[in-house]
């Protein structure tokens, strides 16, 4: 007698049904095919563009996260101009390095995720719960990232319970840590970490921060062949974010081209950039 | 063995809507109102947490009359309708109407499969549009029919005498102010006709409003705000006044 319910248009019972807040639960009840993670893989390694370079940096008032804009394939510059840093929701953003395409895919899902559970509830999830709930997205990308198709972040957010702001690193198999003080991943993060490390102070202003992280993409583009320098000739500038108790704020193009083109100027007289003192 | 009576379905129908009107009509009214930047929703909750209005998607906004755990029910399969919609194809293809159209076929298959208690809800779906004329307002009673409204609309247990109220009043490209004291104006009139006052702490108030420049339109108006807003318009309005009256005297 039980009339199929997809049949007269109606929603289907699994979006009726109480109980999860997550959209990501919701998923993979009502379509799993659509979760990145339930894909069936085909043998062998995939070649796609891979995203690089990934900084961040905490400063008092908040935290700045900033990427490069360049994506390789192999020996290639597959895009010059590539976005790898979104915000995640009003107080928090995400960067990723590693495979581009399913990087783009992960934070749509990671975005919605968030503004989902918002929606639901009714409340924001907790700085914590979002880094989780990013930890558990990386983990399901694991048999991917196995054949090559990596895929690794950085979350960075203001935490309204503790007023600061905080990093997070994770690895391919999802495992989180926090990072204090500064952090990068991809290709060009050991010179982009080797930079911040002399150069980082813990009572940086906003401004200054945002130099640190772009000074520190800089040093990782000098050194490594898949991150993308300030491109002047094309306009072209690093993506620098800021998240303050006021929320997510991406620099504008004429902010970001004045803090880029006055470091390379520096740069012109002193190629290695800022020196630290020697003891 | 009983005989079963005989009820035509004529009569069961009407029963069932007789059912479910007055189930809606125990809740308090809500009113709906279109204003110059965006629609403004407004009614009388004494409760914080438990909301009568709540964002969709994008520009898309809720609001529900009736039995709570039922239009829950409805809210949340509306955001996981918009979300899935949203990220199977894009943020612009989830629209109020295409939402609607599904809340109208979930509500009316529950009205008439005899195995259901019918839903004691009545739904509005609004879009915020770019433009004014971009508004969009879905009324969906308990049955499962869609009325596309302009202008204001009010659902729940008083609405008939408030809508009339509303369309008397009603303007397009009323201020924000202007539109949220003649909604608190209209729930404030009792069926016998007489006025009560709503004090601000018992309202619930969210807008859609296009002028804001993030992507979610959807905003609840609360505490200092909603004061300010219900006495900026007492104000605004003594200040229309004031010019015509002291003008002769100058």
């Amino acid at each position: 007698m039980e009339a199929n319910p997809r049949s007269t248009g109606r929603l289907p019972a699994a979006f009726l049904t109480p109980g999860s807040s997550s959209f990501m639960d919701f998923l993979s009840a009502h379509s799993p095919d659509l979760l990145p993670g339930n894909r069936k893989l085909p043998e062998g390694i995939v070649e796609a563009p891979h995203g690089t370079t990934i900084v961040a940096a905490t400063f008092p008032g908040g935290v700045v996260l900033a990427g490069d804009r360049r994506a390789t394939m192999g020996n290639m510059i597959a895009q010059r101009d590539i976005e790898k840093v979104f915000p995640a929701d009003e107080y928090s953003a995400v960067g990723i390095a590693g495979t581009a395409g399913l990087a783009v895919e992960m934070v749509k899902l990671f975005q919605l995720e968030l503004e989902h559970f918002e929606k639901v509830e009714g409340a924001t999830l907790s700085l914590e719960g979002k880094a989780n709930r990013l930890s558990t997205m990386i983990r399901g990308n694991l048999g991917m990232a196995m054949q090559g198709l990596a895929v690794v972040p950085l979350f960075a957010g203001w935490d309204e319970g503790r007023e600061k702001g905080r990093i997070f690193s994770y690895d391919v198999t999802g495992g989180r840590s926090e990072e204090h003080g500064f952090a990068a991943t991809g290709s060009g993060s050991i010179f982009a970490r080797g930079s911040m490390k002399k150069l980082y102070r813990d009572d940086l202003t906003e401004q200054q921060a945002t130099t640190l992280v772009v000074q520190a993409l800089y040093d990782a583009a000098d050194d490594d062949s898949a991150t993308g320098g300030p491109d002047l000739a094309r306009r072209i500038f690093p993506i620098v974010t800021v998240i303050t108790d006021e929320g997510f704020r991406r620099l504008t193009e004429a902010e970001s081209s004045e803090l880029a083109r006055s470091i390379t100027e520096r740069r012109l007289e002193q190629p290695d950039g800022p020196r630290a003192a020697l003891l | 063995m009983s005989t079963p009576f005989y009820v035509s379905p004529q009569q069961a129908m009407a029963d069932r809507a007789e059912y479910a009107r007055k189930g809606i009509a125990r809740g308090r009214s809500l009113v709906v109102l279109q204003y110059a930047d965006g629609i403004v929703f407004v009614g009388e909750n004494p409760s914080r947490a438990l909301h009568k209005f709540s964002e969709i998607y994008d520009r898309i906004g809720f609001a529900a009359a009736g039995k709570y755990n039922e239009y829950e029910n409805l809210r949340i399969g509306g955001v996981r309708y918009a979300d899935l919609r949203g990220y199977t194809y894009d943020r612009d293809d989830v629209t109020a109407r295409g939402l609607a159209n599904v809340y109208a076929q979930t509500l009316g298959t529950i009205f008439s499969s005899a195995g259901e208690k019918p839903y004691e809800v009545e739904l509005v779906v609004a879009e915020v549009g770019t433009e004014p004329e971009g508004d969009q307002i879905y009324r969906l009673p308990h049955d499962g029919s869609i009325v596309d409204e302009h202008g204001s609309v009010a659902v729940g247990g008083n609405a008939e005498q408030i809508s009339s109220f509303l369309d008397q009043r009603h303007r397009d490209g009323m201020s924000l102010a202007e539109a949220l004291k003649l909604a608190v104006q209209a729930l404030s009139r009792d069926t016998n006709g007489s006025e009560r006052d709503i004090p601000a702490e018992r309202l619930e108030v969210a807008v859609l409003d296009r002028t804001r420049p993030q992507q979610r339109k959807f905003k609840r108006i609360v505490g200092r705000q909603l004061s300010r807003l219900l006495e900026a318009d007492d104000a605004a309005v003594t200040k229309t006044d004031e010019p015509s009256d002291e003008a002769p005297e100058e």
